[in-house]
């Protein structure tokens, strides 16, 4: 743990009351992610991936350990780190600049709005101001969210599973969108995924989880500069060593 | 074009219903049951003398205020009660027990409290639209979805923002259900509040019209003005679900 680290994950634990006795689904698990970092956690599905992102962006309280962010202790989620999730929450009764507008405390109306404007159009939703979510592709709403996390200038972006119910074309457009906004805006991210292409794209390291109760099974640097080409060999074989801990073995398939 | 195909099939059922209605009036002599054309003369009655008029306002005028006072009542304790789970808990069974007693069984204490003038139907109309409301407002607010709510925490945004961009537009179609459900039942309820002891509105016009010389003729009108009214108030119900603010619940 340096003095650079933004996040702390000490020691997590998380169980769960079930009718079959408890269910341990994080089992101490420690980790950091530094300033300005991109950390992808990939894990199984079911291996409690969601649980501890919930706990690392301050919904949920661990059992035991915590999660410090600049050296503070995490119990509450804060507009400084946003958390962009699968099922996405822009809110369907408001428009897309009111959506952006939402988070925008204490400034005037003006300013709120020429923030909002400015960030719709950094996302590709100049012209879209005034539609409402049904009025938008999924690609868009996805835009919006994102916009809209962008807008209260957060420090870290919590990222779980955020482009999964794209379709494939669309995720990997996305992803490009992301890298593009990343470079012009600084931010630490946390990404959860279960797919190993997408943490190579975009992360700086790549955490495995095992599945229950769930461990850290590997860490892997990608020290690679963006763009990064996937097909290249150096990215293929970080992919192979990633999908290998997951337990999927690509060579003798 | 589409909307007057729609409105075929409907119209013709009920061209079809008249004919029957006429030629079995026609076919068994009744001497008191009304044909068809004798329902329109005796509306065409009251539409000349000016009765139906004053009927139909005293009739509107009560449902109105006592679904008005329902809303401003229902809206905030559904909101309440929806939020504040100890609110919930308190009042909910209470609000349970209440809720199955027909509005009809209140006119003896209606009439107690507050005589025979208009506050009796509008009390009656209140009470039996007042809690469908409630329930479906609290319903409204109970089903927001958890990642909506999460959102909200997640900006920090002050409870007043939280309410007003959240909470109460989340819960607004469920309201809008209430109201409808309320609005709908109120206008039963006036008709049978009216025909206790009143001296106007469309119940009162029902009544008197057999007791006074049986004008079955205007017994009939009433009760399909009755008709045509409660469903140009649901129409108008409906309406507010095409507004911009509610549309995402219905299309998907």
């Amino acid at each position: 743990m340096s003095a650079n680290d933004k996040i702390v994950v000490d020691r997590v634990a998380k169980s769960f009351a079930t009718d079959q006795g408890t269910l341990r689904v994080l089992d101490e698990i420690s980790l950091s992610v530094g300033d300005g970092e991109t950390v992808a956690i990939v894990g199984p599905s079911g291996c409690g991936k969601s649980t501890l992102m919930s706990i690392i962006a301050g919904f949920e309280p661990p059992d035991t350990g915590s999660v410090r962010v600049d050296g503070r202790e995490q119990r509450t989620p804060s507009a400084r780190g946003i958390l962009i999730s699968q099922n996405g929450s822009v809110f369907p009764w408001l428009t897309v600049q009111q959506n952006l507008m939402f988070g925008l405390n204490g400034l005037a109306l003006e300013e709120k709005k020429r923030l909002a404007d400015h960030y719709a159009e950094m996302v590709g939703l100049k012209g879209f101001e005034t539609r409402y979510p049904h009025e938008l592709s999924g690609g868009m709403i996805k835009r919006a969210e994102l916009a809209r996390a962008l807008v209260v200038k957060p420090e870290i972006l919590y990222m779980d599973e955020p482009f999964s119910a794209l379709d494939a074309l669309l995720h990997l457009r996305m992803r490009n969108e992301l890298l593009r906004i990343l470079a012009q805006e600084r931010h630490t991210v946390v990404l959860i995924t279960h797919d190993v292409e997408e943490a190579i794209h975009l992360a700086n390291r790549v955490i495995v989880l095992s599945t229950r109760p769930t461990t850290i099974k590997a860490t892997f640097d990608v020290p690679f500069a963006h763009p990064r080409k996937l097909l290249s060999a150096p990215l293929q074989a970080l992919r192979t060593a990633i999908l290998r801990e997951l337990g999927v073995d690509t060579e003798s398939a | 074009m589409r909307s007057v195909k729609k409105a075929l099939p409907p119209l013709a059922v009920i061209a079809v219903i008249i004919g029957i209605w006429w030629v079995a009036v026609v076919a068994s002599g009744s001497v008191v049951f009304p044909t068809p054309w004798q329902v329109i003369a005796g509306a065409l009655e009251l539409i000349r003398d000016g009765t139906l008029f004053e009927h139909i306002g005293a009739s509107l005028f009560r449902v109105g205020v006592g679904f008005g006072i329902a809303v401003l009542v229902a809206v905030p304790l559904g909101l309440w009660m929806g939020w504040v789970n100890g609110a919930y808990v308190t009042l909910n069974p209470l609000f349970q027990m209440l809720r199955p007693i027909s509005p009809i069984a209140w006119i003896p204490i209606a009439i107690l409290w507050f005589g025979v003038g208009d506050v009796s139907p509008i009390f009656l109309i209140f009470i039996s639209s007042v809690f469908p409301m409630v329930v479906q407002t609290i319903n409204g607010v109970h089903t927001i979805e958890k990642r909506y709510l999460r959102a909200a925490a997640n900006f920090g945004v002050s409870r007043a923002t939280l309410f007003r961009q959240v909470v109460i537009p989340a819960a607004i179609p469920q309201m809008i259900v209430g109201m409808r459900i309320g609005l709908g039942v109120a206008w039963l309820v006036v008709v049978a509040a009216e025909m206790i002891a009143l001296h106007s509105g469309l119940g009162y016009l029902i009544l008197d019209s057999r007791n006074a010389g049986n004008r079955y003729d205007l017994v009939v009108a009433g009760m399909i003005i009755i008709g045509l009214i409660g469903l140009l108030l649901d129409g108008m119900m409906r309406l507010l679900e095409g507004l911009n603010v509610v549309r995402w619940r219905y299309v998907r």
